[in-house]
């Protein structure tokens, strides 16, 4: 067990940096979830701490251990690749004990590890298959007991699950969080799926561009988003940005409307409110002219765009709604529901 | 119940293999049942006279010693080049594999002696080591060797071996370098994660995972080792000296076409052809199956 620590972290290939001064304190036991959209950098910042990849300034620490230079073997890591990485001219039980193997711990005592990790991924019946011979699912769990066999001071994970349908996503995704937790290892797991990184991390870490857009727990992710970026990344369906005007506790919207609120901003920002806190009510100030329902079951979400402007704008609605195309529904928010945001750096304006 | 699709029967499949057919017909399955014959006939020495007798050819062929003896050396000359050019590429590759700068120079480079010759492979060769001019017994030399393939029979048949592999280091190369760029890279990342070092990694994860380019580089070398080294044999000892590497495949053009007995030479030729066709298909049914996939 042990913590990890990510000081002024710059990776470039030649003069090309991708990721930028990444700072970053992992406590023992955490999970931590690196998220962001594809070529983020978030794997390469993973493989860092792997060692798979050269750090080119800055320093890791696993435990007390700077680890900038040591091989990935003598980092006491184990990972879990995208493909598992399963060595397929093995069988289920040779995958499993080969890192035991090469660490020369009797047979006996490997014997016995594999045995139980297979019990706890309720893979026991195949440990004699080769991995072809195994579902999906069963050679991610093979990947995983791979992985815990080896009884590592970090497991790191990357994007897993994404090989799997969604079903199983969502079953392993749980399966996943309950053994990190039952082991307490520190681990980083890194994925581009915003609610698998919003179920599983105790804390997330947001990747944009190489650069860390925010690192905090998932609530504080969704209720007080640091950038527009993660304000749009973070929740499903994503939050809706609107230009407006504050002047003293009063936004004015694109289309002369105002909403009461947000007494700290002044001038242009960009106003963010999430689909889920736009509340039909007749005498509301925010008017959105309909332009589809998509209905979901449970809720209704409706597009539309605000009343007067091409501002497009989604509002998710409980049980089923239906009005005509093109008529016009009003909508209030909470001013605690609010986000404001500065206009030109997109940062979050606090209170 | 599906049914069969029906296609209207047209002239154009048959258009469309028949150069394929043609080809293989004039150019390997005639030429082969013309061996056959004549491996049952005997021709005098001038071809005025020719005498159908079966098998006799094949009758002397088992009790000529001399033949037998080609048989043996043959053996020891494929497995030595099949082995000696199969783990130099095997090495090659594995550090090809391995370098990220000037990975295509040095590739490149690597498959060069490809494009060589048989014969002037063989040339280069005995310039090398030509007893008083070469480089090479010059330097042996020093070490208290006295190089001389002419009069040394174990010398000359390591020069051919060497000459043989070397040709063939490159074809293997290039086989051996695109099977080991097809293993994912993740793999090979897992065993680094799990503390298997370079050397480790190659035995317990690349060796395995090439294996059935292994078995089809073997299939290749043996057969380039029994036929496509005559090129080489020829320029570099003629056979000689005393016959210390004549493989089947020079005593047949040796026999043939020096020594003009043309029926026993058919012999020998068909007896190569069997050879070649029940070692692939042993190869096939035995070898293949224990090749991990």
């Amino acid at each position: 067990m042990a913590s990890i620590t990510m000081k002024d972290l710059v990776k470039a290939y030649g003069d090309v940096e991708v990721l930028h001064h990444v700072e970053g304190e992992i406590e023992d036991g955490e999970l931590i979830v690196i998220v962001g959209p594809s070529g983020c950098g978030k794997s390469t910042l993973l493989r860092m701490v792997a060692g798979l990849e050269t750090i080119t300034s800055g320093e890791i620490s696993i435990g007390d251990k700077v680890v900038n230079n040591l091989e990935p073997a003598d980092r006491d890591i184990a990972m879990v690749f995208q493909n598992y990485a399963l060595y397929p001219h093995m069988s289920v039980r040779e995958n499993m004990a080969y890192g035991l193997k090469i660490r020369k711990i009797s047979k006996d005592e490997i014997d016995q590890r594999v045995r139980e990790a297979a019990d706890i991924l309720e893979i026991g019946q195949y440990l004699d298959r080769k991995p072809r011979q195994l579902s999906g699912g069963q050679r991610q769990r093979v990947a995983m007991g791979r992985a815990i066999v080896r009884n590592p001071q970090v497991f790191l994970f990357d994007e897993p699950l994404s090989n799997l349908d969604a079903k199983l996503r969502v079953q392993m995704r749980l399966e996943i969080r309950k053994l990190q937790q039952r082991l307490g290892v520190t681990s980083i797991y890194v994925t581009h799926d915003q609610v698998e990184a919003m179920t599983l991390g105790d804390r997330l870490m947001v990747l944009n561009g190489g650069y860390v857009e925010q690192f905090g727990t998932p609530i504080e992710l969704y209720d007080r988003p640091a950038t527009l970026f993660v304000a749009g990344f973070i929740g499903s369906p994503s939050m809706n940005f609107l230009p407006a005007t504050a002047t003293n506790g009063l936004l004015t919207l694109g289309n002369g409307a105002s909403v009461t609120g947000a007494n700290h901003a002044n001038g242009a920002i960009t106003l963010g409110i999430r689909p889920e806190h736009l509340v039909h009510d007749e005498n509301g100030p925010i008017k959105i002219s309909v332009q589809m329902f998509e209905q979901l079951g449970a809720n209704t979400l409706m597009h539309g765009v605000l009343d007067g402007t091409d501002n497009d704008i989604v509002a998710s609605m409980p049980g089923h709604v239906t009005a005509g195309e093109g008529s016009v529904m009003s909508f209030s928010v909470e001013a605690s529901n609010l986000h404001v945001f500065d206009a030109t750096s997109g940062k979050r304006i606090e209170e | 119940m599906l049914k069969r699709v029906h296609f209207p029967t047209s002239l154009l499949p048959y258009l469309l293999v028949a150069p394929q057919v043609i080809i293989t017909l004039v150019f390997f399955v005639w030429p082969a049942s013309q061996a056959v014959y004549q491996s049952f006939l005997i021709e005098d020495a001038f071809g005025i006279s020719t005498e159908f007798v079966w098998f006799e050819n094949f009758s002397y062929l088992a009790s000529d010693e001399q033949y037998l003896g080609t048989f043996g050396r043959t053996i020891f000359f494929s497995v030595c080049v099949a082995v000696l050019s199969m783990s130099a590429a095997l090495l090659l590759a594995g550090f090809a594999d391995r370098i990220v700068r000037g990975a295509t120079t040095y590739r490149t480079l690597l498959i060069w002696p490809y494009a060589v010759a048989p014969v002037l492979a063989g040339a280069l060769w005995v310039f090398m080591f030509n007893p008083t001019l070469g480089i090479f017994p010059y330097i042996l030399e020093f070490v208290g060797i006295d190089w001389n393939h002419y009069l040394n029979g174990s010398h000359a048949m390591m020069l051919v071996i060497f000459a043989a592999a070397w040709k063939q280091i490159a074809y293997n190369f290039l086989f051996y370098l695109a099977a080991m760029q097809s293993i994912p890279r993740s793999l090979i990342e897992a065993a680094a994660i799990d503390g298997a070092g370079p050397v480790r990694r190659f035995w317990d994860h690349i060796f395995p995972l090439v294996s059935p380019t292994t078995f089809f580089l073997l299939v290749i070398n043996a057969v380039y080792a029994f036929f496509d080294t005559f090129g080489i044999i020829h320029a570099v000892t003629q056979g000689g000296p005393a016959n210390a590497t004549t493989i089947l495949v020079y005593k047949v053009y040796n026999d043939g076409f020096v020594g003009l007995d043309l029926g026993g030479s058919a012999a020998q030729s068909v007896i190569l052809m069997v050879l070649v066709i029940a070692m692939t298909v042993v190869q096939f049914r035995y070898v293949e199956r224990k090749v991990e996939y």
